[in-house]
């Protein structure tokens, strides 16, 4: 297929999965905050939110104050942020146009009605209430973007490429949301495993829809290396990056079938889960889990630049 | 002006024999049946048609061309003289081109001025002794055709660059075929749907000699923002080719290629919807970042067949139209099958004097005009209008040609007050590969919706209709 093609539909599906891994962050932030400030003390959550979506130098730049008005509209509403919610729609929006006849009429109906949907909320909510049913409507929307790809799209290299851009963001924003709480305070009067400590692990696990996976997993009160392990390692765990890059290696590997041969790109994935499948939780975390999300990050993104490489240009 | 001739009821009022069923139905049919149909065949078309390109764009609107529902209707007769007509104009068009851009013979033998070729803007240098793949150089012509009584049909126009339209009369015959099937059970109608099928067979038949035995064919579109984009990525689809814009094509050595996710592919045709203008900035506009730099050097050297060919303008130029019965004379020995309309050519200056004499009486058009624009009709224009346009015409006669204001046939048609003749023309698609010429029996009837309206330009007010061809 054309590589321009491929590439529409690796980034359309991308960008979907990064409107819903935004609206994820934002409803886990809106959490957070709405702990009594008494009991929480001075926190900063909303900076982490902006820190865990990996444009705090852009917001910077555009705001003083990481306050709740100011990175909902940043994340959510902004035209000036490229990786907003509503860019990242309307990027989806004009990929899928470029390849229209790419798609099944179910994929198109759903992110044409999406980007059509998205004009009603204008500039933003008015109330608290109303953000929250648009953050669970931009999940819903990807929901059925997702849903529609899997059960009417055609198993060949067009299926495969949307794919590897569902699984690569997904390993992103997994690995990110799992550095939330590296970002996030504790306040000096509050000890690790603390009750604030709990809850900010619980608010990471729901963000993800984890917390009744945790709980069937381990059966045991929640402890950071139990919510890294299930997060990272565990892959019966739908979006755990060994589960992310369970799937990857196998797109690759029909791509690689179909095609009658290998490239570097399958080398490095396989080379990615591999270190995934030999990693334990102790020895993660005597090297420090953000060195370990950091350096998983950029492994990450140097499998996009591979896949890009050899396939999309 | 006399009257119309309609093609249901003549000019005497019976029904003709190829309306009889139609016209039983039409009395039949309840009106608000017919309304309500009318209706659904509007939703129907937004759900395929528009859905599949950008419905929700704020213009989404206008792209919307009305449909009418009564079918026009053309005996199995009337159409093996139109196929026989058509074949030979086109015939005669690509050996004029051939001709034009090799020998000169008939320039040399003084049957068509050579400056009206030479000093055309359509005309190309860069073509001059330059055969092209199996000397074809119109692939896909769109001929329009208008019709004044039960036995004259004339072209109005030959259409040899890129003419659009057909993803119309394939979508028409798809929504006709969903809502009046019980109309569909009374006649016997030949099939449209084979349009992808017969133009893939004539892109395959004209590759280079050097292309392998399978040749790559691609569809070569401006991309997302031309206005016929939808036609573009549905025929893409419906002929099973990769649709491609110049970014996704390189040239290496003279040769095409398209990048792929399995790396570089050789490209054998193209069938390019982009104007020879901008199809490579090397050659041509340097400013287009829609073509694709190198192009021509490929063409040039035989390793890849662009459909239609460049420099085809030519050929459709509203001044050399006025020679066609010469040039059909001149190449095929035969009369033309098809008659032209009577053209006063205003460069020359007895033509000049005879159309400033007669300006209220006929249609004065721009030599590379199209689309309806920049014509003058005589007989609904105001006095002022005409004196404005006489000054122009004064002013630029080798611009204008003039042609006497027909009565184009007319044909049922619904319309608020209820069904009511209104003037068609008719654009049958003609495709010239290798081992012959292939035409899909029937075309895009263009229906001017105003009363008395002879302008059928879908940009001016202009729906379509479904066209059929009696089998047998």
């Amino acid at each position: 297929m054309l590589s321009r093609t491929a590439d529409n539909l690796y980034w359309l599906s991308r960008y979907v999965e990064r409107a819903e891994y935004l609206a994820r962050i934002l409803d886990a932030t809106q959490r957070l905050s709405s702990l009594p400030l008494a009991y929480v003390g001075s926190t900063n959550e909303w900076e982490s939110a902006v820190a865990t979506a990996g444009c705090a130098t852009a917001f910077f730049k555009q705001y003083d104050e990481a306050n709740e008005e100011n990175v909902t509209d940043f994340l959510a509403f902004s035209t000036a942020n490229s990786s907003s919610i509503r860019a990242c729609f309307e990027m989806a929006r004009s990929n899928a146009r470029s390849v229209r006849t790419a798609l099944t009429v179910e994929m198109w109906d759903a992110i044409n009605g999406t980007w059509l949907e998205l004009k009603r909320y204008g500039n933003g909510p008015t109330s608290r209430e109303e953000f929250s049913r648009f953050l669970r409507w931009v999940q819903e929307s990807s929901l059925r973007y997702d849903g529609s790809a899997y059960r009417t799209m055609l198993r060949n290299d067009a299926y495969w490429f949307s794919r590897l851009g569902v699984y690569l963001e997904r390993a992103d924003n997994t690995a990110r949301i799992l550095d939330v709480k590296y970002h996030l305070l504790l306040p000096a009067d509050e000890r690790v495993g603390g009750p604030l400590d709990y809850f900010q692990w619980a608010a990471i696990l729901r963000s993800v829809s984890a917390l009744n996976a945790y709980r069937w997993v381990y059966r045991e009160s929640l402890k950071p290396w139990l919510v890294a392990d299930l997060l990272i390692l565990k892959e019966e765990m739908p979006r755990s990056l060994a589960s992310c890059y369970e799937a990857i290696v196998r797109n690759l590997d029909q791509i690689a079938g179909s095609y009658g041969r290998q490239g570097p790109a399958q080398r490095q994935a396989r080379g990615i889960r591999t270190r995934l499948q030999n990693s334990r939780m102790d020895g993660i975390f005597q090297r420090g889990l953000h060195e370990y999300i950091g350096e998983f990050i950029t492994e990450n993104n140097g499998l996009g630049g591979a896949i890009t490489e050899q396939f999309l240009i | 002006m006399t009257a119309a001739f309609d093609e249901m009821k003549g000019h005497d009022g019976g029904v003709r024999p190829a309306y009889g069923e139609l016209s039983r139905w039409l009395a039949e049919i309840p009106p608000d049946v017919l309304d309500y149909r009318r209706r659904e065949a509007e939703l129907l078309f937004r759900r395929i048609g528009i859905t599949f390109a950008v419905y929700g764009e704020a213009d989404a609107q206008e792209r919307l061309i009305p449909f009418d529902v009564i079918p026009r209707i053309i005996s199995g007769a009337e159409w093996r003289l139109l196929e026989k007509g058509l074949t030979q104009r086109v015939k005669a068009l690509n050996l004029f081109l051939k001709d034009v851009y090799g020998a000169r013979e008939i320039l040399r033998a003084g049957v068509v001025p050579d400056d009206l070729v030479f000093r055309n803007p359509a005309f190309r240098p860069e073509m001059s002794g330059q055969s092209v793949p199996h000397d074809i150089y119109v692939h896909i012509a769109g001929i329009d055709v208008v019709r004044v009584d039960a036995d004259t049909f004339y072209v109005l126009e030959d259409n040899a660059r890129t003419p659009s339209g057909v993803s119309y009369m394939l979508e028409n015959r798809e929504i006709m075929i969903r809502l009046f099937p019980e109309l569909f059970a009374r006649h016997r109608i030949a099939p449209v749907e084979n349009y992808p099928d017969e133009l893939l067979a004539t892109l395959i038949s004209v590759a280079p000699h050097s292309a392998e035995r399978e040749p790559t064919v691609v569809l070569l579109t401006p991309g997302v923002f031309n206005s016929a984009y939808y036609e573009h990525s549905f025929l893409a689809d419906k002929l099973g080719v990769e649709l491609v814009e110049g970014r996704d094509l390189i040239v290496k050595n003279e040769i095409v290629y398209m990048r792929t996710t399995q790396g570089l592919r050789r490209v054998d045709v193209i069938y390019r919807r982009i104007d020879d203008d901008f199809i490579d900035p090397l050659t041509f506009r340097p400013d287009s970042v829609l073509g694709l730099p190198g192009l021509m050097s490929a063409y040039q050297a035989g390793n890849v067949t662009l459909a239609n060919a460049v420099g085809t303008g030519i050929a459709d130029d509203k001044a050399v139209y006025s020679f066609m019965p010469a040039i059909v004379k001149f190449y095929l020995g035969g009369e033309p099958l098809l008659k032209n309309v009577p053209t006063w050519r205003c460069r020359e200056p007895e033509h000049l004097a005879y159309v400033l004499d007669h300006l209220p009486e006929l249609v004065v058009k721009e030599v590379h005009g199209s689309g309806g624009y920049g014509m003058l009709i005589g007989p609904a224009a105001s006095k002022v209008a005409i004196e404005q346009f006489r000054a122009k015409l004064k002013s630029a006669p080798n611009n204008f040609i003039a042609q006497p204001t027909l009565a184009l046939s007319t044909c049922p048609t619904c319309v608020d007050a209820g069904v009511a003749p209104r003037h068609v023309d008719l654009r049958p698609f003609v495709l010239s590969g290798r081992d012959r010429v292939r035409i899909v029996p029937g075309g895009l009837t263009r229906v001017a919706l105003k009363q008395g309206s002879l302008v059928v330009n879908s940009s001016q007010g202009g729906g379509t209709k479904d066209t059929w061809v009696l089998d047998g």
